[in-house]
């Protein structure tokens, strides 16, 4: 009965997006004639109605994950009764259909609010915002309900279910997809707004400001999503590496390359009034990567091109609205960027003149991703099978990043419109001095790649660049969004050094061990104490119990204690490694438990990663940046609304007073 | 789907792949002595693709087959082989799918014309938009 209910509110969500669309058609078109169209009075209360229905929808999918009911399909093929209530739930989101409908949901749910909130636009504008919003979610419903249906009954009921891949049963995956989720989705709103603004001809500061926070919410969920998922990559899969350039990895990366751009263009075009068509190009370009990533993700295409052309309804269904989508938004932009003036004009050297050089850097970092990441596929359809990784996109897309990361140090500095590079000689000087010094020192003590040597002098060049913006200024006066940026770029440097060093300075012990024995590992002695058989609630393991001491420290001092698993999951039958992380500030251990060798020894594998850590700290604080943004900018609009609505307020009292008198 | 399918079968009869119930070969979980040819191998090792995985290089991955790779890039990079010969030894048996680090071919020319491509087009864009906004302060 739940699952029908779910199914029927999908129905009616959908249908309330075509009535959402059908007004704002309606309402634009009769426009010019004088008399407003009276469906226009539908649109809003549409947008928030559809929200509505699709949580309906949403909660009867949790629903029949929780209760475990094995009449449904989804839940018969991807969870187990025996599953911690936690899995059961973010098992809900870890398949196809269910993450769709998560999608959808996100997607009406902010859908709702810019229809319950925002009242700053043109209400010509915002129909069209929300008539665009409308028209993208309809298509994911029709996805949804035709190829995709969530609440599928089965004939016969499963006696029991399938099972989460153990992989996936982690809290990390309750968490990472749910997360990139909303950053895609505000990325689709940022692209209502720029179809809206497009529509209507109105690429203005206003557009800027009331779709930024959009762009800087959807790019800190990425920011975070892609931290996340990097961490539990890393700890996860058991063999310590963070990033491999998996083309799953570069579906979040390409939106949020392309946001970052967003983001910062956005904040021209509303402070400045210029880089008008280009930050449109942009929204439309964010969200064509955040389609085109969950196409990659959720259409097969990757696990085998030619799974995908046996089986391809769904790959082609997103194909399509894919081709509509950004087809359409590429046409229209191509139909009205002649009428959008290109604002503003500005010096090279100047604050708008770095932004720009930063730009189109980072659209040609996400040229390359691209191209790596789809490269492969193209020629897979052609029989031709090449494998693009780190080896190909570490240099080639150093080639964009790393002048991007110099640039970065100085914009900051700059004045608007224009400015000298004479006047800011003096930080310039500075931060070359302290990139030579790294480099040096570097170079000079440790035998390591350029890469990494070049990636830590920028890191300490930007560390010290990211803070300058605050000299000479009274620090409790600045403005949060100054802040943030200030903390943003802060965190670029911390995660540039975590990864540098962390390729330079890793080292790794693979042992085979008796109970008793030690190993060394980096600067750590680690001794074998035993291995213990244990049971989780869907798992056995063996867990080994580590002695962790520095190697200078005694035999007899307090050691530090790791208890790394090698479990055996039973629904489905899967083994997996558990690792176990022995954390200091200045890095990770990372032990890893693996089989029994016929003399009875066992297999470790250690690695001793310094600063590691830094990458995600610094992925944390990058996202902390932004929100602190968020709040300065939001905070600052709420008073500049409330002095408007005073003035307004006393204004009429004059009146009034005036036509008393 | 079947193409893959077929590569697998026949990389399953390859003579030198143990099956899954033989002990991993002596080089897939150890060590070599010499630091610097293990860094060697680790390299090497890092930018081959474990076949029997998805998105996995032999440096890491539990897969029978990526360990008996491991073990034949240790020994033969510890009989004083190189590392780049090795992966061309690799790439002529299991084809150019085996290697991370694509070479310039008649297929792959693209992934190094379009990143040149991108460095003009950048350079052009930039060079144009910011000249241009000298040319014409308001």
């Amino acid at each position: 009965m739940i699952a029908e209910i779910g199914l029927a509110s999908l129905w009616l969500a959908a249908v309330l997006a075509l009535l959402q669309l059908a007004g704002g058609v309606l309402a634009f078109r009769t426009d010019g004639t004088g008399g407003e169209n009276p469906m226009g009075m539908f649109i809003r209360p549409a947008a928030i109605v559809q929200a509505f229905f699709a949580a309906c929808s949403f909660v009867a999918l949790l629903y029949v994950f929780a209760v475990t009911d094995l009449s449904v399909k989804l839940v018969a093929a991807n969870s187990h009764s025996a599953k911690p209530m936690i899995f059961k739930l973010a098992g809900s989101w870890g398949n196809h259909e269910g993450s769709m409908l998560l999608w959808v949901t996100v997607m009406a749910f902010s859908g709702a609010l810019i229809a319950a909130l925002e009242r700053r636009l043109p209400e010509r504008m915002m129909q069209a915002t929300l008539a665009a919003q409308g028209f993208v979610a309809l298509g994911f419903y029709a996805f949804l309900l035709f190829s995709s249906n969530p609440f599928e009954r089965l004939e016969v009921p499963a006696p029991e279910g399938m099972g989460l891949n153990p992989l996936l049963q982690d809290i990390g995956l309750a968490l990472h997809p749910p997360v990139l989720y909303f950053g895609y989705v505000g990325l689709s709103v940022a692209f209502s707004f720029a179809v809206g603004a497009l529509l209507t001809r109105q690429v203005t500061p206003e557009f800027a400001r009331v779709s930024r926070p959009w762009v800087l919410a959807a790019w800190v969920c990425l920011t975070m999503g892609i931290t996340a998922g990097s961490y539990w990559a890393y700890y996860e899969l058991g063999w310590g590496g963070w990033w491999f350039w998996d083309p799953v990895e570069n579906a979040s990366l390409m939106p949020w390359l392309a946001a970052t751009a967003l983001l910062h263009s956005i904040s021209v075009l509303a402070a400045r009034d210029a880089l008008r068509a280009w930050t449109i190009l942009l929204g439309v370009i964010a969200f064509s990567m955040s389609m085109l990533g969950t196409f990659l993700v959720r259409s097969g295409i990757l696990t085998s091109v030619h799974a995908f052309a046996v089986d391809p309804e769904r790959g082609m269904f997103i194909l399509v609205l894919l081709g509509i989508y950004i087809g359409g938004a590429l046409l229209l932009f191509g139909l009205r960027a002649g009428a959008v003036a290109e604002g503003e004009r500005f010096a090279a050297t100047s604050r708008e003149g770095a932004l720009v050089v930063n730009n189109v850097l980072l659209s040609a970092t996400l040229g390359i991703v691209l191209l790596g990441t789809l490269y492969p596929l193209l020629t897979e359809a052609f029989d031709v099978r090449v494998s693009v990784g780190p080896n190909y996109f570490n240099p080639v897309s150093a080639i964009f990043v790393l002048p991007m990361l110099v640039v970065m140090a100085i914009g900051p500095l700059l004045r608007w419109r224009r400015d000298r590079l004479e006047r800011v000689m003096k930080p310039l000087a500075l931060l070359t001095v302290i990139g030579a010094v790294v480099l040096a020192i570097v170079a000079l003590v440790a035998d390591i790649a350029f890469l990494p040597l070049v990636g830590l002098a920028l890191a300490a060049i930007l560390a010290v660049a990211s803070f300058i913006p605050l000299r000479r200024r009274k620090l409790t006066r600045v403005p949060l969004a100054t802040w943030g940026m200030v903390v943003a770029h802060f965190g670029i440097a911390v995660a540039l050094f975590g990864m540098a060093s962390e390729s330079a300075f890793s080292s790794e012990r693979l042992a085979a061990l008796e109970v008793g024995e030690t190993a060394q590992a980096g600067p750590w002695r680690v001794t074998l104490n035993g291995v213990d058989p244990v049971a989780g609630p869907n798992w056995t393991a063996l867990e080994g119990r580590l002695a962790v001491r520095a190697e200078d420290a005694s035999r007899t001092s307090e050691p530090i204690m790791m208890a790394p698993q090698s479990r055996t999951f039973w629904a489905p039958v899967q083994q997996t490694t558990e690792s176990a992380l022995a954390t200091r500030w200045n890095g990770q251990l990372y032990a890893v438990l693996g089989n029994q060798l016929d003399d009875g020894r066992w297999q470790l594998r250690l690695w001793w990663k310094p600063f590691v850590t830094f990458i995600w700290y610094g992925g944390l604080l990058i996202a902390f940046g932004g929100v602190l943004s968020i709040i300065g900018r939001v905070r600052k609009d709420l008073t500049r609304r409330s002095v408007r609505s005073r003035l307004a307020s006393r204004r009429a009292d004059e009146r009034a007073l005036e036509a008393a008198a | 789907m079947k193409g893959f399918a077929i590569l697998l079968a026949l990389l399953a009869a390859t003579p030198s792949l143990a099956q899954d119930s033989m002990p991993p070969a002596p080089y897939a979980y150890n060590q070599l002595d010499d630091p610097a040819q293990e860094a060697e191998a680790r390299e090497l090792m890092e930018s081959l693709r474990c076949l029997t995985c998805q998105s996995q290089s032999i440096a890491d991955s539990d897969a029978p087959m990526a360990g008996d790779m491991r073990h034949q890039v240790r020994s033969r990079i510890a009989s004083g082989e190189h590392p780049e010969h090795i992966r061309g030894w690799m790439m002529e048996r299991y084809g150019d799918y085996i290697s991370y680090e694509p070479r310039m071919s008649r297929t792959t020319w693209p992934l190094f014309a379009v990143p040149l491509l991108l460095i003009l087009v950048a350079g052009i864009a930039l060079s144009r938009r910011l000249r241009r906004s000298k040319a014409e302060p308001s």
